[in-house]
Parts: C-alpha cells; sequence; structure tokens
C-alpha cells in the first residue's frame, strides 16, 4: 500500500531486515514491560533482586490488594480523582474550542491574526509555574480540583483550537446558510448542526487529551498538593519514597495506572494515529 | 466564494434595510468569551505577572522590587548556569535523535516488511504510558549493580559504566530514555509525510533506475521536510520545559549534574524562592522563544523556496 514499499523494492532483502527489526523491537521494547509485568506478580524478596527471571510464586492477587489497599486505600482515591480531573478537563477543552476553533475558521474580522498569535503561543510559551499560583490563590481555587480542572483546560486549549479550527475548514459554509435561513440562531446552529458533525476531531481529542491529563504529573504537584488530592501520577511518586524496596508493589502500581491509556490505546489506535498526524503537521 | 455568496444574498432588496443597521452574522463573538476568560485568567496574565514577579524577592503575600538581582543569581550559581546549559544540550540531543530515528524508523515502516502493524504498535506505545512510570522503570534498568541493562552487557562482555550515578552519563541517560519514549510521536509524523508523498515520483524514479539510496535521497528526504520541521519544533519544545522525566529517574543529581531549568524551578519554588523560580521561568521563556522562533521562522521559509 505505502509508497515507499517502492523505495525497498529488493524482495529478498526485506525478510533479514524483518528478523532484525522484530529482533531489536522485542530488546529495545518488549523487555522493559515484561519486566515490569513479571516485577509486579513476583513476592518482595525476588522482586528485589530486579533480575529476569520467571517468579518463583504468582503474587497476581495478592499485590493487587496490597498496592490498593496502601495509605488508606490512596490508590482508590486517586483514580477517583484522576477521572474526575480527566473527564471534567477533556470535556471542558471539547466544548471551549470547539466554539472558539469553529469562529475562528468562519468569522472573518482583524481579530483574527491576534487571535491565531495567541494560540500559538500557547503551544510555545511555557506557563509561568508560580504566578499562576498566585492568581489562582486570589480566586480561592489554589489547592482545588476545580482549580486543577481550569489549569489543565487552559493549557490544553491551544492545541484543541488548532485541530478544530482545522477541520471546520472542510464544513461546507452552505450548511450554516441553510440553518440560518431555516431559523437557527447562533447558539442552535452550533450546538444542533456543526457540533455533531465535528464527531471524528472530537474523538481524536478526547483520546489524545485525556491520556495526556491522565498522565499528568506536573500540573497536579504544583497546583493540587497534598495527599488527599493525589492523582494518580502522584501516588507514583509518593510509593517511590516509601516502597523503595518493595519493588513488586511499585511496579503493581505502574501497572494498574497504565490500564486506561492502554484500553484507549487498543480501542483507538487508529484514531490516535489519525489524530496527532493531523494536528502535529498543522501545529 | 462562500463569502461573496453571503454578501450577494444580504444585497437583496428585502434584506438591505435590515443590514445597513448590523450585518447579521451566525459566528457570534462571544463563543470565544469562556475560552478567552480560562486561557486569559489562567495563562496570559499568569505570563505577563511573572515579568514582574521575577525582578522582585516575593512571598506571595508581599513583594519587593530588587531589579534584577534574581537573573544575577540565577547567572552567578554554578549549579543553576548548569541547568541552563543542561536544558540546551538536553533539547538538542533528544530533537536530533528523534529527527534522525523518527526518520529511519518511518521508512522502515513504510516499506514491505514483516509484522509491520507491530512494529508500528510498539513503537508508539511508549508515548501513551506515563513519563514518570516510564522513569521509575528504567531507574531500576539502569541500575549499575543490578540492572538488566547492564547485566545484559556484561553477559556481552560489556562493563556498562553508572547511567545514573555517573555525573558523565546522568544527563544522557535521561535524554536516551526521553528518545526511547518520545521517538514513536517523530515516527508517527515521518510516516504520515512519507505516505503523501505521489507515487508516480517514486515510479518515475524507478523507471529511471534509481538506488534506493538515490530515491531516498532525492525523493524522500526533501519531500519529507514539512515532517522534518514538524519533528524538530515540537521536540524542542518539548525538550526545553522537560521536567518529568528528569525529575522521576535523577532529581537533577548527582549532585546538581543534571539539573535543567525546569528542575530547578521547582526546587527554588520549594524553598520558597518565588522570585527566583520565577526568573528560571522568565529565562526559559526566553530560551524557548529565541529558538523556536526564529528556527521555525527559518525552516518555514525554507519550505516555500523548495
Amino acid at each position: 500500500m505505502s509508497t515507499a514499499e517502492l523505495v525497498n523494492h529488493k524482495p529478498g532483502r526485506n525478510y533479514l531486515l524483518s528478523a532484525v527489526a522484530i529482533v531489536v523491537s522485542i530488546v529495545v521494547f518488549i523487555i522493559p514491560f515484561a519486566f515490569i509485568v513479571l516485577t509486579a506478580v513476583k513476592d518482595r524478596q525476588q522482586a528485589a533482586s530486579l533480575d529476569f527471571s520467571w517468579p518463583h510464586q504468582l503474587r497476581i492477587v495478592q499485590n493487587f490488594v496490597e498496592v490498593v489497599k496502601a495509605r488508606d486505600y490512596m490508590l482508590v482515591i486517586a483514580f477517583i480523582n484522576s477521572t474526575i480531573l480527566t473527564v471534567a478537563s477533556v470535556a471542558g477543552m471539547v466544548v471551549l474550542a470547539a466554539m472558539a476553533g469553529f469562529v475562528l475558521q468562519r468569522r472573518r474580522s482583524r481579530w483574527n491574526g491576534f487571535i491565531n498569535f495567541l494560540v500559538l503561543s500557547g503551544l510555545i510559551i511555557p506557563p509561568a509555574v508560580v504566578p499562576t499560583i498566585w492568581v489562582l490563590q486570589k480566586f480561592g481555587l489554589f489547592k482545588t480540583m476545580p482549580g486543577l480542572i481550569l489549569i489543565e483546560i487552559a493549557f490544553g486549549l491551544s492545541f484543541c483550537v488548532l485541530l478544530f479550527r482545522a477541520f471546520v475548514a472542510t464544513i461546507p459554509r452552505e450548511l450554516d446558510e441553510a440553518a440560518t435561513i431555516d431559523g437557527a440562531g447562533p447558539l442552535r446552529l452550533f450546538f444542533g448542526v456543526i457540533f455533531p458533525l465535528l464527531r471524528s476531531v472530537i474523538v481524536t481529542v478526547v483520546v489524545v487529551q485525556s491520556v495526556a491529563v491522565f498522565n499528568d504529573f506536573t500540573n497536579p504537584l504544583y497546583f493540587l498538593p497534598g495527599d488527599q488530592n493525589a492523582t494518580v501520577q502522584l501516588t507514583l511518586y509518593n510509593f517511590q519514597s516509601q516502597f523503595s524496596t518493595q519493588y513488586n508493589l511499585l511496579f503493581m502500581n505502574i501497572l494498574l495506572i497504565t490500564i486506561p491509556p492502554l484500553i484507549m490505546f487498543l480501542f483507538f489506535n487508529r484514531q490516535i494515529v489519525a489524530g496527532m498526524t493531523s494536528g502535529a503537521i498543522k501545529g | 466564494m462562500t463569502l461573496t455568496s453571503i454578501r450577494t444574498r444580504a444585497e437583496t432588496p428585502a434584506a438591505t434595510r435590515a443590514s445597513a443597521a448590523k450585518v447579521y452574522t451566525p459566528y457570534s463573538g462571544w463563543f470565544y468569551l469562556p475560552s478567552a476568560i480560562i486561557y486569559g485568567v489562567l495563562f496570559i496574565v499568569p505570563t505577563f505577572a511573572s515579568l514582574y514577579f521575577s525582578l522582585t524577592r516575593w512571598s506571595l503575600f508581599e513583594s519587593k522590587f530588587i531589579g534584577l538581582e534574581n537573573f544575577k543569581l540565577f547567572f552567578s550559581e554554578p549549579q543553576l548556569v548548569k541547568g541552563f546549559t543542561n536544558t540546551l544540550i538536553f533539547a538538542v540531543v533528544t530533537s536530533g535523535s528523534k529527527v534522525v530515528l523518527g526518520l529511519l524508523l518511518a521508512v522502515l515502516l513504510t516499506s514491505q516488511i514483516v509484522a509491520r502493524g507491530y512494529l508500528r504498535s510498539v513503537v508508539f506505545f511508549p508515548v501513551l504510558v506515563s513519563t514518570i512510570g516510564v522513569g521509575i522503570t528504567f531507574t531500576v534498568l539502569m541500575n549499575p549493580d543490578h540492572g538488566l541493562i547492564n547485566g545484559g552487557l556484561s553477559a556481552l562482555g560489556i562493563d556498562g559504566p553508572g547511567w545514573l550515578t555517573d555525573p558523565k552519563y546522568a544527563l544522557l541517560s535521561v535524554a536516551a530514555v526521553d528518545i526511547w519514549k518520545g521517538v514513536g510521536l517523530a515516527t508517527l509524523i515521518y510516516i504520515a509525510g512519507i505516505v503523501s508523498i505521489p507515487r508516480e515520483y517514486l515510479e518515475a524514479a524507478r523507471v529511471d533506475g534509481a538506488s534506493s539510496w538515490e530515491t531516498f535521497r532525492r525523493i524522500v528526504l526533501p519531500l519529507s521536510r514539512p515532517a522534518t520541521v514538524t519533528v524538530i519544533i515540537l521536540s524542542l519544545i518539548g525538550g526545553l520545559r522537560s521536567f518529568e522525566l528528569i525529575w522521576a529517574m535523577t532529581r537533577g543529581g548527582p549532585g546538581f549534574t543534571s539539573d535543567v531549568i525546569a528542575s530547578v524551578i521547582y526546587k527554588q519554588y520549594q524553598a520558597g524562592f518565588y522570585g527566583l523560580s520565577t526568573a528560571g521561568n522568565v529565562v526559559l521563556f526566553i530560551a524557548v522563544t529565541a529558538i523556536v522562533l526564529p528556527l521555525s521562522y527559518f525552516l518555514n521559509r525554507k519550505e516555500v523556496d523548495l
């Protein structure tokens, strides 16, 4: 199918190349993941030797229960926190960025250049951390979940607006005109007609951003400190010191928090690839 | 085209009176409003505030203007300067490697190769995994005495170094893990670029008897230039801001030999030096802008010339 197959058009060579590629991929990518899984199901002593061996006894359930129970069910609380954070901030990003991207693409005004500049700034400029904490404190939002949700939305908007703007360009304007003639106001036009048509790009944004927010470590570290508020990435960070010798539990924890992105990957593999490329190239 | 059609409709006699008062548009400006408020308050305001607070001694409640003292301090402390140079090294090394490896992998993964789908998945999956999880895993694998990497090397008769404990290697070891984790995205972007090259060019090259190397050199490489620009810009921005992986693997150590600006910012923040921490942010901001803007201007201009 691909064009570059023509580049390597000597058929004999590919089997050797394939074999080398598969062996290298196993050493470089599969072994580290296998190591995580194996260590996660070992007993404490065997895990401490950090070697790549088959577990003497499979402790899948025991290790799982221990990790979940550790520090008063901190991981459970963290999973709840991370879920709330991810769902709320991704929902916010999708709706707000779709509205902004729609108007930015459709409406011609002298502000467009400036707005585009702001959107690009959001991709390039590193957020100023302590002044952001200062602003959050003024609003009483520091160390609160709504504060962190708004932060994730603010930092994620740029990327989403770019994706939506690019996609809206592919929707014919005649549709807007027809809806307007039929008496739809701006809100009905957007939420009734345009928004449903954005489905494929919405799926992309949801997948990419929920993985990003779920895996985010830095923002919760700065803007939502405290054990009660831990998100899943922070449990890892706390566990690292507490279980510095209990590698089996540490790796069980890594394994557990990798499951949501893994599910995303299995279901949306194709969609992630398509969305990330279109977004990245246009960005 | 579509713009004019709206205008002609508006100029039909019935609509003229209405449009004279105010041109109706279904694209309401207030659609920007929620985004603008959140983005303005939590991103734009702090960015401008950082310019002021970087010039102060600051306790979050009161600030005392001290001019450029924070910046003087930043560039006179050897450990903070080290953070600055490390940031540049880290960004250049990771970005350069992602360009080269990403292109090679993309050429490989778009060729007729067995298990292509498996290879694409396996290269891309680390992009989705938690950076902290990856960092902890590789800290264990890179352990000088028990780690799997040195274990494997010694089986081959090589004495592996203390990847994260030797000041000479710590930063580059973290950079290697960053490349391991991020090369999938670069590969993906290159795959998209290569797949969009028109088949006719490659067929014409084959008819003309070009070798694989010539085809790669004369067609694939120049035509995947937009992908290269994207990979360079994205990975430079990411590399300059990089924090999580370094924090998970070395905490800037041993000593401060693998500190980057982002970890310096966090350390100064933890220590309560908010003004200094914010000055670090401004230094990062200036570094990112000074590198990325001219580079993207230069790369994009060259692209038009092609």
